[in-house]
């Protein structure tokens, strides 16, 4: 009776405890469910805010963020993932695009910036997306804690010359930061590629058409042409 | 007499057993985002939240809790917890997420929690265990407070900067520029940081505790003295 008494216990916590874990999920999902379409919403609006400081907002007027295109360079881009290309038009013709690109040598791990370039090869913009360095001495390449990132606007791949596109230190035009010299430098690296790239393939990246004109692009269709 | 259970968990969340200085919980998340005020405040709300949410549910079930599976009971009801804050913070505040979403996720890591669940709220009611999590989390955020504001004036000298970021623009204006003309003091700032700015804080906690219990021994040893002089 001892035993038998004891798989009954075993069974009904067992199951106590399997459908309060399936209650459990089940509430995730619809919390899911419901924060899903806010939280993409508010990610576009994101990307779209960053893009706005990247390229000025007031010099293009098509959807932009529907208007990428993937492109893959690991030498120019620095990452052999595909990087987003965004492109900004006016009445249908180039104006810009914003690069979505990889100084894969920061100090600790990669630095995602974005870099904006008008149709004749300027920088309009560059942020950085993410990185982690050092808090106190290679964070300065945020805009929020200093303005260095504001000395890339109106550079282009020969305003300076190659030989220009380094740090102080290393005979170029930029500054570096005070104990930290590897950050700025990876990131005025991947600047100068970023625009090697863009003068190699402008012509390739305003190409292709926006994504209203060709229909087959990954737009998502309603729910219930799966029926 | 009545309210004597409400002023002793006071006690225990803010001095006498604080989560951080005495019980030693929530290290990670703790020493991990200290770094400035403003970061401090935002994991010490979150934190304070969550804790309040899971233990005001534990309390509610603690009825049909079965001392078998009682922990993973409790493990599923803080990650479903902390899973819809995150979620639902992401998709309603998605600012506030922005700065403070990091530190969501760090919120798993706080065995504060999971030791609340289990000491206090699954055997009190729930409005012990709603006001135990209120200032035990109220406990945890001081001391994640005072600890930011100290690492961040040693490490930039300033106090509250980038305040804007967790309370909006107006909130810019908020940073307190200490040591003008301060370097920083990057070790401030850096994981060391926070574990000798911890030791110092449980460090002058326990020299007050000290303090407080010879000036009570010294007017216990008068009032004897008294007594015994009057007979």
């Amino acid at each position: 009776m001892v035993s038998r008494n004891k798989y009954r216990n075993i069974l009904v916590t067992g199951g106590l405890l399997a459908i309060s874990a399936l209650l459990g999920t089940g509430l995730m999902v619809l919390v899911n469910r419901h924060s899903v379409p806010y939280i993409e919403h508010n990610e576009r609006q994101v990307i779209l805010r960053s893009l706005n400081a990247v390229i000025p907002v007031e010099t293009y007027d098509n959807d932009i963020l529907n208007d990428s295109i993937q492109v893959t360079d690991k030498e120019l881009l620095g990452s052999s993932a595909p990087s987003t290309v965004y492109r900004a038009r006016a009445a249908g013709r180039p104006v810009a695009a914003a690069l979505t690109i990889i100084a894969p040598n920061g100090y600790s791990g990669p630095i995602v910036l974005l870099v904006g370039i008008d149709y004749t090869g300027q920088i309009t913009g560059v942020r950085v997306v993410r990185h982690r360095e050092t808090p106190g001495l290679g964070d300065s390449i945020e805009i929020q804690r200093s303005s260095w990132i504001e000395s890339f606007d109106g550079k282009s791949s020969t305003n300076p010359s190659a030989a220009g596109w380094k740090v102080k230190r290393d005979g170029g035009e930029f500054d570096q930061f005070t104990g930290a010299t590897i950050t700025p430098r990876a990131v005025v690296s991947a600047v100068h590629k970023s625009l090697n790239y863009f003068q190699k393939h402008r012509e390739f990246i305003f190409s292709i058409p926006e994504p209203a004109e060709i229909n087959d692009k990954p737009v998502k269709m309603p729910a219930n042409n799966r029926t | 007499m009545s309210d004597a259970p409400y002023r002793d968990i006071v006690k225990q969340g803010l001095w006498n057993n604080n989560q951080a200085l005495v019980a030693l919980l929530g290290l990670c998340p703790l020493l991990a985002v200290s770094s400035t005020a403003i970061n401090g405040l935002g994991l010490g709300v979150a934190t304070m939240a969550t804790l309040t949410i899971t233990n005001l549910l534990v309390a509610s079930i603690r009825r049909w809790l079965r001392s078998e599976i009682r922990i993973p009971m409790f493990v599923i009801i803080i990650a479903c917890v902390v899973t819809a804050i995150e979620l639902l913070m992401s998709a309603h505040l998605h600012d506030l997420y922005l700065v403070l979403g990091i530190f969501v996720p760090l919120i798993v890591t706080n065995c504060a929690i999971i030791g609340r669940a289990e000491a206090f709220a699954s055997k009190n009611n729930v409005i012990l265990s709603t006001l135990d999590g209120i200032v035990m989390g109220l406990g945890f955020t001081l001391v994640l407070l005072i600890l930011g504001i100290v690492r961040e004036i040693i490490g930039y000298g300033t106090i509250f900067r980038n305040a804007e970021l967790m309370l909006g623009e107006w909130a810019a204006q908020l940073t307190i520029v200490v040591l003008p003309g301060y370097e920083g003091l990057l070790l401030a700032i850096l994981p060391p940081g926070a574990f000798m700015g911890l030791a110092l804080l449980i460090a002058m906690k326990n020299k007050i505790d000290t303090w407080q219990s010879q000036r009570i021994k010294n007017r216990e040893s008068v009032s004897v003295d008294l007594q015994a002089s009057r007979i």
